[in-house]
Parts: structure tokens; C-alpha cells; sequence
């Protein structure tokens, strides 16, 4: 579905990835983790080509997305849930849901719009409120569900439990274990690194620019260097 | 508490004095060639003291009063009602203005020249005003050369007439497309700007049309300016005594009424009103548009809108161009209504003043802009009474507005409820 080969990624003369290669296969949850500075964002945003690699490729689908511009890309069945939600907390909760759906017809944003209402109740019950007054859990789930709307085939979540109570998280990771079930392909970006490999199928592990670890999630969460790491021993 | 209090109404009263003794009391007298200053008498001098008192005591003893109001919000029988449905308030507001507008079709008729005239130019601030609330408002880019625009679409008429003859119908849209076209050129450099650094480059963007119209003399005349503007035609019809151009009759002849300078007055503020209108319905129509939700995304959050797949630079020259087309019109109009422009029309204070409507009114409502830029033209020739002092009343006007009202006369409206508490 999404394979990153051999990526570099500079900000100016710095250089944030050293080749770093990822394979995301269709219906997986991959979680990458890695601690602060490790470069977790900056390989989504590469993903979304900005920045863009300034070697190795990004492939979706088996299309080349490297050299791509971000409005290309976003428009080709994939969606991102940005880190710190970026809700539009002018618009309503409707209106911000309608923003997902963008480039879809109206009657496919109704479709979509009951599926949304359908895994979050809380989105219907606050249909004409104002995103801003939300409290952070509804704005995340705010979040998904409008990168939910344009019917991704696959979906990218940055740091999804951030700044998140321990109960609103557990739900949010029940609603993504519920997108793979229903055939999405789910690309989990977190520092929460226990509950993200415990959903996930495989993990990747970041450190400064590379990939220092590769298995399937139960594996890394067993893993001594990864306890000792990331899961406070 | 108290000593907070009175030390409160103590400045307050100061400020009064301050506020209140050049406006009242101090009188210039022109004298030869000098102007000297004169205090004022006695009385008032009185009256300003005793107002401060009166401002010192309220302020001092301003809780207990207000808690003795407080019983009159309770008599008000309109205070607890719901608000009025969406859609009825939609449908009244609709009326209203319709009405609005036909009204002021037949207003000019009954009213004096200068009130006319006085009315052209608040609806070409509208025009003005809506074009910047697109750019300002709804997308969130904020411009300080407007006016830059505004000049592209009053010289474009003036020299188009100058060189070419060609009539104010022809050039109205030629007007509006040349400046959506430099709204266009400007877009590009300032594709990756935003806050601070956008609003500098559309400074100097507004200062390089300005320099350059004053200084390419041998086409635009310079600081002289272009003179000699036509004014609009009705299906031909002149409105001058005499007819300038051939093949043109003259309106009254042709329905054989007495001349009147009036009538050329009217049609232009006729025009003016007709523009006016068809701006605002134009961009309402765009603001219900994917585009229009496009801009506010981009405004909200510029992030989060890139990754929902907009293209920033679409949405960006979007704006830009649309909100320039309309300045195009405005400047047409004015340019035709002056029969004279120069440079001195189009210097950084009209962006200023542009966009000190667009945020008195209440960022992206366009009904709220509408009233700001009634307000603003009209309050300066209302305040003439405080003759040197009007500007000074003006500036504290805006003031208060900013503490009191800092979201603008009427903000764009948004859907939202209000929980009442269950307990």
C-alpha cells in the first residue's frame, strides 16, 4: 500500500531522515514510535510531500508519490489525522466534517457522514457546536473522523493520544482497531509506544533519522531494548 | 475595593477633562496669516467640570448602581425569548433587505445633491469593502495594498478614455479583469507568506502601483493626474447639457425634460447602487461555494486544510483575484463619478481606512461590513460640527469599537446552540 525506500529528508542543510524504509501492506495497523526529535513527523510529512525526499522514493499503491505536490496526494485515497488534532475551531462540527468530504459528491458526503455519526454518537450529539468548544477527545475524534470523510483507503494518525486522558485514549484506539475490521489500511504514529504496538500488526522503531528496529508489534513489545526504552523498563 | 474604585474613577474622570476641553473649550482663530488659540469662557469650562463629577461619581458608585439596574433586564419582555429559527431569520432578512434596496433606488429622488453624491461614494466603499472581505475575511490574507487594485481599475478607465475613446460600459469589466489580473500577479510572490510578512509585501505592492502612476508621467500624467473622464452613458444618452461625442443624443432632450445637473448625479449612484448589489450577491454566491468554505478552511487552519487535499495555492489566488476584480469595479466607478484622478486618490490611507471597515463590520459578515462602511464614510462628514476635532472623534470612535466590540458590528453569523443548564 505505502512503501518508503531509502528516503532522505532535509530541512534546509539538516538532515532529518538517513534512509529510512517502510512498508505499510494493505489492512495492516503499523505503528511507528520513537521518541522526541526521532523524526516521526517528518516522515509523514514526507509522505505528503512536504517536505518532499530529496532521495529515495515514496510509493502508494505502487505509484511513484515522491514528486508529487500535497494537494495530489491527499486526494488519492489517503487521509492524515495531523498531530495536535487542527480541528477548524471556527466551524461547526458539521461544517468541519463537510471539509473532509471536499472533493466528494454530495450524496457520497451523506454516506460518509452517517459512518462518521455511526463510530462516534458524541460527533452527532454536537452537530452544530462550534469545534473550538469541544474538549480534546472530541476534537480528536473531530479529527478522524473528518480525514474519515473523503473514504481513504488508507490513514495516517500523528500522535493520536496526545495530551489525551487514559480513558478517551482507550476508546480512540478501540475506534482504529475498528477501521482495520473495516478493511482500512492504518498508518499509527505514537509516543504511547504500549498501546500502539498492542494494536498494531508490525512496528517500526525511530531513532534519530533511522530505523533501529523492525517486528510485529507483540514482538517489540516484548523486546528488552524497547522495554528499556520506551516502556519505562 | 474601594481604593481600587476610586482611584478607577479618578482616571476616568481625568480622562474626561483631557477628552472634553480641546473639543469643547479650545477655538482656533484665524487672525491674518496666523491662527491663534483661545480657551474657552467661563461656562464652559463649568459645564466640562461638571461633567467630570458626574463621570467620577457614577464610576465611583458604579456597582451599587448597576446592581440597582439590574432589576430593568428583568422588565425587559424581550430578554428571555428564544431566538428567532434559522431559516425565519433568513427569510426576514432577505425581505428586509430587498426592501433596503428598493428603498434606496427611489431615496436619491427626494434628497439633495450632496447627499447623493455623499451616498455614491459609501457604496463604492462597499464594493471596496466586500472585495477586501473576501481577501481579509474569508481567506485570512491580510492585505494592506488593496487600494493598489482600486488605482488598476480607476486608471485603466482613464486612460483606456484617454488614448482610445472607449465608453465606461466597455471599461467596466476591462477595469475589473486588469485588476483580478494583478490580484493574480501579486498572489504568486506571496504564495508562501502569511501574518506579518504578507501584509508587508501587499504594503509595498500598494506604494509601487502608487510610485509608479506617479511617476511614468508621460502615460498617466503623473501627479497631474487624468482629467477629462466620461461619464457613463444610458444606452447612449448623454447626461450633459451639451453632447460631448457623436452619435450620442442627450437624456433630456430625448425625454424631453428640463436639463438638471441632478440627473447625472442620480445615475451615477444608480450605477453605483446596481454594482454595489450585484458585488454582494456575487460573493454571497461564492462564500456558499466549495470555494468559499475553502478560504475560511485555509483561514482557520492552514495545515489542516493542505491535508484534506486543498491546494493552497489555488485557494490563495482564488481570493486574491476575486477580491481584486471587484476593487477593478469600484475604481472604475469612482473614476467616472471624479472625472478626475491622481495618485493623491489612492495613498496608503484608503487601504487603511478599506480595511478599518472590513474590521469594524465584523470579519467575513458581509451585512456588517455594509454598515461599517456606511458608518465610517458618513461619520466624518456627520462630525463636521467638531470641526478641527472630527478626526480625533473619529479615531476615538474606532477605539471604543475595538474595546467594546473587538468581533465587529454584526460577526459573520454561525450556527451555534446554547446549552441551557439542565440543573
Amino acid at each position: 500500500m505505502l512503501v518508503l525506500e531509502n528516503v532522505h529528508t532535509h530541512y534546509g542543510k539538516i538532515e532529518a531522515l538517513h534512509g529510512v524504509s517502510v512498508e505499510v501492506k494493505r489492512g495492516e495497523i503499523v505503528s511507528l514510535i520513537g521518541a522526541n526529535g526521532a523524526g516521526k513527523t517528518t516522515l509523514l510529512m514526507t509522505v505528503c510531500g512536504n517536505p518532499q525526499a530529496c532521495s529515495g522514493r515514496v510509493l502508494l499503491e505502487g505509484r511513484d508519490i515522491t514528486r508529487e505536490p500535497t494537494a495530489q496526494i491527499m486526494r488519492s485515497g489517503i487521509a492524515i489525522v495531523p498531530e495536535g488534532r487542527r480541528v477548524f475551531s471556527g466551524l461547526t462540527v458539521e461544517e468541519n466534517l463537510h471539509m473532509g468530504g471536499f472533493f466528494n459528491t454530495k450524496s457520497e458526503i451523506r454516506e460518509s457522514l452517517d459512518h462518521v455519526y455511526h463510530l462516534f454518537p458524541r460527533l452527532k450529539e454536537r452537530e452544530q457546536q462550534r469545534a473550538g468548544t469541544m474538549s480534546g477527545g472530541e476534537q480528536q475524534m473531530l479529527a478522524i473522523g473528518r480525514a474519515l470523510m473523503s473514504k481513504p483507503r488508507m490513514i495516517i494518525l500523528d500522535e493520536p493520544s496526545l495530551g489525551l486522558a487514559p480513558l478517551i485514549i482507550q476508546q480512540i484506539f478501540e475506534i482504529i482497531g475498528q477501521l482495520r475490521e473495516e478493511g482500512i489500511t492504518v498508518f499509527l504514529v505514537e509516543q504511547n509506544a504500549h498501546q500502539a504496538l498492542g494494536l498494531a500488526d508490525r512496528g517500526y522503531v525511530l531513532e534519530t533519522g533511522r530505523i533501529r528496529l523492525h517486528d510485529t508489534g507483540k514482538n517489540l513489545l516484548n523486546n528488552p531494548e524497547v522495554r528499556e526504552a520506551y516502556l519505562g523498563g | 475595593m474601594a481604593a481600587e474604585n476610586i482611584k478607577h474613577a479618578f482616571f476616568c474622570a481625568v480622562i474626561t477633562l483631557i477628552i472634553a476641553y480641546p473639543i469643547l473649550g479650545l477655538n482656533l482663530i484665524p487672525s491674518g496669516a496666523v491662527v491663534s488659540l483661545e480657551g474657552a469662557d467661563g461656562s464652559t469650562i463649568a459645564a466640562i467640570i461638571a461633567a467630570a463629577v458626574v463621570v467620577f461619581l457614577f464610576q465611583l458608585f458604579r456597582d451599587s448602581i448597576m446592581a440597582r439596574l439590574g432589576f430593568l433586564s428583568r422588565v425587559n419582555p424581550l430578554s428571555g425569548r428564544e431566538p428567532m429559527p434559522q431559516h425565519k431569520r433568513a427569510r426576514l432578512e432577505s425581505w428586509l433587505l430587498t426592501g433596503i434596496i428598493v428603498l434606496a433606488l427611489f431615496w436619491p429622488f427626494f434628497v439633495s445633491r450632496g447627499s447623493v453624491d455623499l451616498a455614491t461614494l459609501v457604496l463604492i466603499y462597499i464594493m471596496l469593502a466586500l472585495g477586501l472581505n473576501v481577501v481579509v475575511g474569508l481567506a485570512g490574507l491580510l492585505d494592506l495594498g488593496y487600494v493598489a487594485f482600486y488605482a488598476v481599475g480607476a486608471y485603466t478607465f482613464a486612460l483606456l478614455s484617454q488614448y482610445t475613446g472607449i465608453s465606461f460600459w466597455m471599461s467596466l469589466p476591462i477595469g475589473a479583469c486588469l485588476a483580478a489580473l494583478f490580484g493574480l500577479v501579486l498572489g504568486f510572490p506571496v504564495l508562501r507568506l502569511r501574518g506579518d510578512y504578507l501584509a508587508i509585501v501587499t504594503l509595498g505592492f500598494g506604494e509601487i502601483i502608487r510610485i509608479l502612476l506617479n511617476n511614468w508621467t508621460h502615460l498617466t500624467g503623473g501627479p497631474n493626474g487624468i482629467g477629462g473622464i466620461p461619464e457613463p452613458t444610458l444606452f447612449g444618452m448623454e447626461f450633459g447639457r451639451r453632447i460631448k461625442e457623436e452619435g450620442n443624443t442627450s437624456f433630456h432632450e430625448t425625454f424631453g425634460i428640463a436639463y438638471a445637473s441632478e440627473h447625472k448625479v442620480i445615475f451615477l449612484y444608480l450605477i453605483a447602487l446596481v454594482l454595489a448589489v450585484i458585488t454582494a450577491l456575487v460573493i454571497r454566491r461564492f462564500m456558499r461555494m466549495p470555494v468559499g468554505r475553502a478560504w475560511e478552511a485555509l483561514r482557520e487552519d492552514e495545515i489542516a486544510a493542505r491535508s484534506l487535499g486543498l491546494s493552497r495555492t489555488a485557494v490563495k489566488l482564488s481570493a486574491f483575484t476575486i477580491g481584486a476584480f471587484f476593487a477593478g469595479f469600484a475604481g472604475t466607478v469612482f473614476a467616472s463619478k471624479q472625472g478626475f484622478i491622481s495618485p493623491e486618490s489612492f495613498v496608503f490611507l484608503e487601504s487603511a481606512i478599506i480595511l478599518a471597515i472590513v474590521v469594524l463590520g465584523g470579519m467575513g459578515s458581509q451585512i456588517g461590513v455594509i454598515l461599517a462602511a456606511i458608518a465610517v464614510t458618513i461619520l466624518p462628514e456627520l462630525a463636521r460640527e467638531f470641526s478641527d476635532y472630527r478626526m480625533l472623534v473619529f479615531g476615538a470612535a474606532m477605539v471604543l469599537m475595538m474595546v467594546w466590540r473587538p468581533q465587529g458590528l454584526l460577526p459573520m453569523r454561525r450556527i451555534h446552540i446554547e446549552l441551557k443548564d439542565q440543573g
